[in-house]
């Protein structure tokens, strides 16, 4: 049974995910139930194994992939993190998908590259070697280009090509970087350390160049993060499966697989390569949140609020010291289920109201009060408002980055926490305080219908729930905080 | 003399003899033609299937054809390397004779090029298969002489004079190029007095006529082979062609060559091999990987990109020399190398037969191949357009597929060699290739053109859509089931390393 | 083996590699279909000659493995001539010429909008 049920996590993404691309168009209710069963059994798989690995069990299966090179899943506490954080948000954003197509054309092929790319987001985290890592990392940049140009007009073939553009030269630096590696100290595998005492320093830095270049470009490091904004042409459940849940965040966990288990964050340091990690990171969260302020499409805005929020997950990575590092991963939780919430919200108001721009939001939130609240929590969260799940990850950041002597980070936090209210406060504010223009509806019946259908509505209120729900139970043992806790203890605690 | 019959010398025999039969029978049966593969087809995939099990249980087999033991007579042999490519033109040459038999077949069964197709790739089958099996340096000119005809008139098939224009330019490349690897042929038996590959191993020492006639048989191939800067007859030749002709020479025909190629150097002269033979021909193949590269971007019709596409990927393939070939061939990293290249060429293969396949319905669907009057069809023909994408991405070399195993394993030998170049080259064609693929898969999935002209033949069926996106799929599933393969492979493979790096 | 060669042999081989220069020369050098057609079976039979004079040395019996192999040679250079002599007349009554431009287009078989079924 353990070797199995890593293989059966993935097969209830993968198996919906080939089966739905040779279904008929108007083969709907196989479809969807297909793809929402595979999730809540996803869920139930995910949930079991929580609590197996909670008590100490490992999983692993090994699959020969040619001589010397095995495919290798291995379920450690820092993979059910992810894996756990994916099974629910897929759920969730398969029901808002189903209600936002509800009607248009090709939805086999979508509903077919979104499991797949699912799929490809648990193999990432249960990967348990190098390679397996980029076999996976790969195929979710398959998967998830044909959904950024789902729609086939030319905006969003041209996010596509910039897409490729960065994932592209992304995936061959990752490729070299692992070659090289290898080819010296034989397979890598995260659970054992690679004896890399026998390759000389400067080759280290450089392959370690190479594993940020190659990894920083899906976590969307600057320079590297422009695929991340132009992908904005795509659909809205993609871009809150882009930000929220697989790619982003598959490129931040992939930085924290190779920092502390193919490195190990004392070598990263003693190679000097820790704190100028940190300092790519502090300036990505710092210019991230300053264009975030320039723009005036609310997706755009919310994109470049994601380049900034993921790497505080690469800066508590860099830190080191195991506070930082919890308040890193952890954020890897907070901000999928804040970002996933706003992203959600976004769509909504896009779909419903056909507001796109920071100044069609006034007068929004009495007409559209779900979406509303919702888009509202996420926002303070992003901004570090306690109760809310992100102060909890800020909190964490702050004294952990002074445990490990970086008092400079504080005031990265600071000052991005304050970037952060003046980008997202004006939303808040035009919503709730500014009237109406007079093109939406009059409060009434009328304006009911702007919430509907639940498919579209219910899952931002769901993920606000929950992301206020994470910071208020920060302290009970079920919460992620407990579980990083846990991972930090048990894998890198000095 | 005769050693006993066992499963791999029959098998081996049948190999070559069933397809010359079939090209027979598709002259016999003229209109009906199309149906040979019916027979074949389940007849050879047997033949391979006793080929491969005679060979696992019981290693490399040689057969002496006639009874007659080199060096008078001639030497058939079955190692890992002739049977899986056996296997491999198998699979192309059924997908073919497959989907020409409702197409391009019944398009033709009023004239007699309808038939000439069958015969001349049953006829392609057979050589190929003749050459993989062949453990002679002359009966391997033969064989080679017999597919250069075949493929020739394969080009010529259409009747066009473009397409006959192909196919006479490409003859004076392959006769060319067979000249020049007999006088090689003929140097060399004066030298070593056989032309046994493996009594010359045991014979040869380093000599200047020696050298020379290894020079001379390089060249030769390598003509054959449409290496850069030689490869100028290959596109028209592959464009030009009828989509499951282009199948054939696209996917099976160069590596014939460069299969031979790789046995002079490996098998026959790997004493003889000088240090400059590695970098010389890996300099060249990763030459024609960046050139073949940067012409496929730049073509506007799908099957001159897929033309191109096939120049770059033969790149790759001369990698095998810089990195096994020679003195390196007793190094660890070698047996990696080896089966890399063998590997790309066994993924190629399909790939690229599943895309010239899906090309020919493409264009059979709209009565053009223009890529940028290919938007929407990946909602009008769906499954064409799956295999298209699923092609791509073994062409690319991105996991999960046999493309990926295999630039993994070259990449590994490149790192662990010390020649980190060459790996560049791999990733940057990786990239080139993306460069160029993408945009069409792009075009698949974009919106229909408003002025969408009426489309000029009938939706083919299921059943032929079928037929590419299985080869397709078949390259990626090499992905995860390489290990068979590479064990085949690894029987009989030349070189001391047989453990190490890999 | 050359020091041994029987002077039959040595002229043999010296003809043959003549031949084989001229017929190289018209192979390459000469545009038209057939004169390069000639240029190669001469290369070819020169080929053969030097082939045949590596099979004999004094005093022993000729090697009977060269001249098996020219005859398996012969037979499959006079069908490739074959082949090509039909594609070159096929062409030429096509187009009313004999050689090929220097540079074709590619082949550019959709042009005049004419379904190509696979």
């Amino acid at each position: 049974m353990n070797g199995l049920l890593p293989v059966l996590i993935i097969a209830t993404s993968l198996v919906p995910a080939l089966v739905t691309f040779f279904l008929a168009k108007d083969q709907t209710g196989w479809r969807n139930g297909l793809n929402l069963g595979g999730a809540v059994l996803k869920i139930a798989l995910v949930g079991f194994m929580l609590a197996e690995v909670g008590a100490g069990t490992l999983h692993e299966t090994r699959f020969l992939l040619a001589p010397g090179l095995a495919l290798v899943l291995r379920v450690d506490a820092l993979a059910l993190l992810f894996v756990t954080l994916s099974a629910a948000l897929w759920l969730l954003t398969t029901i808002y998908a189903i209600a936002y197509f509800d009607g248009t054309r090709d939805l086999s092929r979508f509903f077919g590259f979104f499991s797949l790319c699912v799929a490809a987001t648990t193999g990432i985290a249960f990967s348990g070697t190098l390679v397996t890592f980029f076999v996976f990392y790969e195929l979710l940049t398959l998967s998830t280009w044909p959904l950024v140009v789902h729609k086939g007009d030319a905006a969003s073939l041209s996010a596509g090509r910039r897409y490729l553009a960065y994932t592209m030269p992304g995936s061959a630096a990752l490729l070299a970087a692992i070659v090289w590696l290898e080819s010296a100290v034989g397979p890598i595998a995260f659970a054992q350390p690679a004896a890399l005492e026998a390759v000389d320093e400067t080759t280290l830095r450089l392959v370690f160049a190479l594993f940020v270049v190659g990894i920083g470009v899906k976590a969307a490091l600057v320079p590297l993060h422009g695929w991340l904004p132009a992908a904005m042409a795509a659909p809205a459940p993609v871009s809150a499966l882009l930000h929220a849940v697989a790619v982003v965040k598959a490129g931040a966990f992939g930085l924290a697989r190779v920092v502390h288990d193919v490195y190990g964050i004392e070598r990263v340091a003693a190679l000097g390569l820790a704190t100028p990690l940190a300092f790519v990171a502090a300036l990505t969260i710092l210019y991230g949140s300053a264009r975030a302020l320039q723009q005036v499409d609310i997706k755009r805005r919310l994109a470049f609020s994601t380049v900034s929020q993921v790497s505080y997950i690469v800066l508590g990575v860099a830190l080191a010291g195991p506070l930082a590092t919890i308040g890193g991963l952890v954020h890897l939780v907070h901000q999928g289920l804040m970002k996933v919430t706003l992203f959600f919200c976004a769509g909504a108001f896009a779909e419903r109201a056909h507001i796109h721009r920071v100044d069609e939001l006034a007068g929004i939130g009495p007409r559209m009060p779900w979406t509303a609240s919702a888009f509202s929590i996420g926002a303070l969260g992003m901004i570090g408002v306690p109760p809310i799940a992100g102060f909890v990850s800020k909190w964490y950041l702050g004294i952990g980055a002074l445990q490990a002597g970086q008092p400079w980070v504080v005031g990265v936090l600071v000052a991005s926490s304050l970037l952060n209210a003046s980008y997202f406060l004006p939303l808040l504010y035009r919503m709730w305080f500014l009237p109406a223009p007079e093109t939406l509806p009059a409060r009434g019946p009328d304006t009911r219908a702007l919430e509907r259908p639940l498919g579209l509505i219910a899952p931002p209120v769901a993920t606000a729930l929950a992301a206020l729900a994470v910071g208020l139970l920060a302290a009970s043992p079920i919460s992620p905080l407990a579980w990083t806790t846990l991972i930090v203890e048990r894998e890198y605690a000095p | 003399m005769t050693e006993p019959l066992d499963t791999a010398a029959l098998a081996a025999a049948l190999a070559v003899a069933l397809p010359l039969a079939g090209a027979l029978a598709a002259l016999v049966l003229g209109r009906r033609a199309g149906d040979v593969i019916v027979v074949t087809g389940p007849a050879m995939a047997l033949v391979a299937a006793a080929l491969i099990a005679g060979i696992v249980e019981t290693g490399p087999a040689r057969i002496a054809v006639g009874g007659f033991a080199p060096p008078l007579g001639i030497a058939l042999v079955a190692d890992g390397l002739a049977a899986t490519f056996v296997a491999t033109t198998l699979a192309v040459m059924a997908a073919a004779l497959a989907i020409a038999r409702g197409g391009l077949v019944a398009r033709l069964r009023e004239t007699r090029r309808g038939y000439a197709f069958v015969a001349l790739a049953h006829l392609a089958w057979g050589a190929l298969n003749a050459v993989f099996l062949s453990g002679d340096l002359f009966n391997l000119y033969v064989a080679l002489e017999l597919l250069g005809l075949a493929a020739i008139a394969l080009v010529a098939l259409e009747g066009k004079p473009e397409t006959l224009a192909a196919a006479i330019r490409y003859a004076w490349f392959a006769l060319t190029g067979s000249l020049l690897y007999l006088a090689g042929a003929i140097l060399l038996y004066s030298e070593a007095g056989t032309l046994d590959i493996a009594l010359t191993a045991t014979r040869a020492t380093e000599s200047a006529t020696m050298l020379v006639a290894g020079a001379l048989m390089t060249a030769g191939l390598c003509a054959k082979t449409a290496l850069f800067p030689l490869h100028a007859w290959l596109p028209p030749a592959h464009a030009g062609a009828p989509a499951p002709a282009s199948a054939i020479l696209s996917a099976l025909v160069p590596k014939a060559s460069f299969v031979v190629l790789a046995r002079l150097w490996l098998e026959a002269l790997p004493a003889i091999a000088t240090p400059a033979l590695g970098p010389l021909l890996g300099g060249l193949g990763a030459a024609a990987i960046l050139y073949g590269s940067v012409l496929a971007l730049r073509q506007e019709r799908l099957k001159l990109l897929v033309a191109y596409s096939t120049i770059a990927q033969i790149g790759y393939l001369f990698l095998l020399f810089p990195l096994a070939g020679g003195a390196l061939g007793t190094q660890p990293w070698a047996a990696g190398a080896w089966s890399g290249a063998m590997l790309h060429g066994v993924s190629h293969a399909l790939a690229k037969a599943a895309m010239f396949l899906a090309a020919g319905l493409v264009l059979a669907r709209l009565g053009h191949d223009r890529i940028a009057g290919l938007s929407g069809l990946a909602r009008a023909m769906p499954m064409t357009a799956f295999a298209l994408g699923l092609a791509a991405v073994t062409l690319m070399g991105l996991p999960p597929s046999g493309g990926f195993i295999a630039k993994y394993l070259l990449l590994v030998a490149a790192f662990a060699s010390g020649q980190g170049a060459w790996a560049l080259v791999m990733l940057g064609g990786g990239l080139l290739a993306a460069l160029y693929l993408f945009p069409v898969l792009g075009r698949l999935l974009a919106k229909e053109d408003p002025e969408k002209t009426e489309p000029a033949g009938p939706p083919p069926s299921a059943a032929r859509e079928a037929i590419p996106l299985l080869l397709a799929a078949l390259a990626v599933a090499l992905g995860f089931a390489s290990v068979w393969p590479t064990a085949l492979l690894a029987i009989g493979r030349p070189g001391a390393a047989v453990e190490g790096l890999e | 083996m050359s020091p041994d060669l029987a002077p039959n042999a040595t002229l043999y081989a010296l003809v043959g590699a003549a031949l084989v220069g001229l017929g190289l020369y018209g192979l390459v050098a000469r545009r038209h279909p057939l004169r390069r057609l000639v240029g190669f079976n001469v290369m070819g039979s020169g080929l053969f000659i030097v082939f045949g004079a590596t099979g004999t040395a004094p005093g022993l019996a000729p090697d009977p493995v060269p001249q098996a192999l020219i005859i398996t040679g012969i037979v499959v250079a006079f069908s490739a001539t074959a082949l090509i002599t039909a594609l070159a007349g096929r062409y030429a009554a096509l187009t009313g010429r004999a050689g090929l431009p220097e540079e074709t287009p590619p082949p550019d078989g959709d042009a005049a909008g004419r379904p190509e079924a696979s």
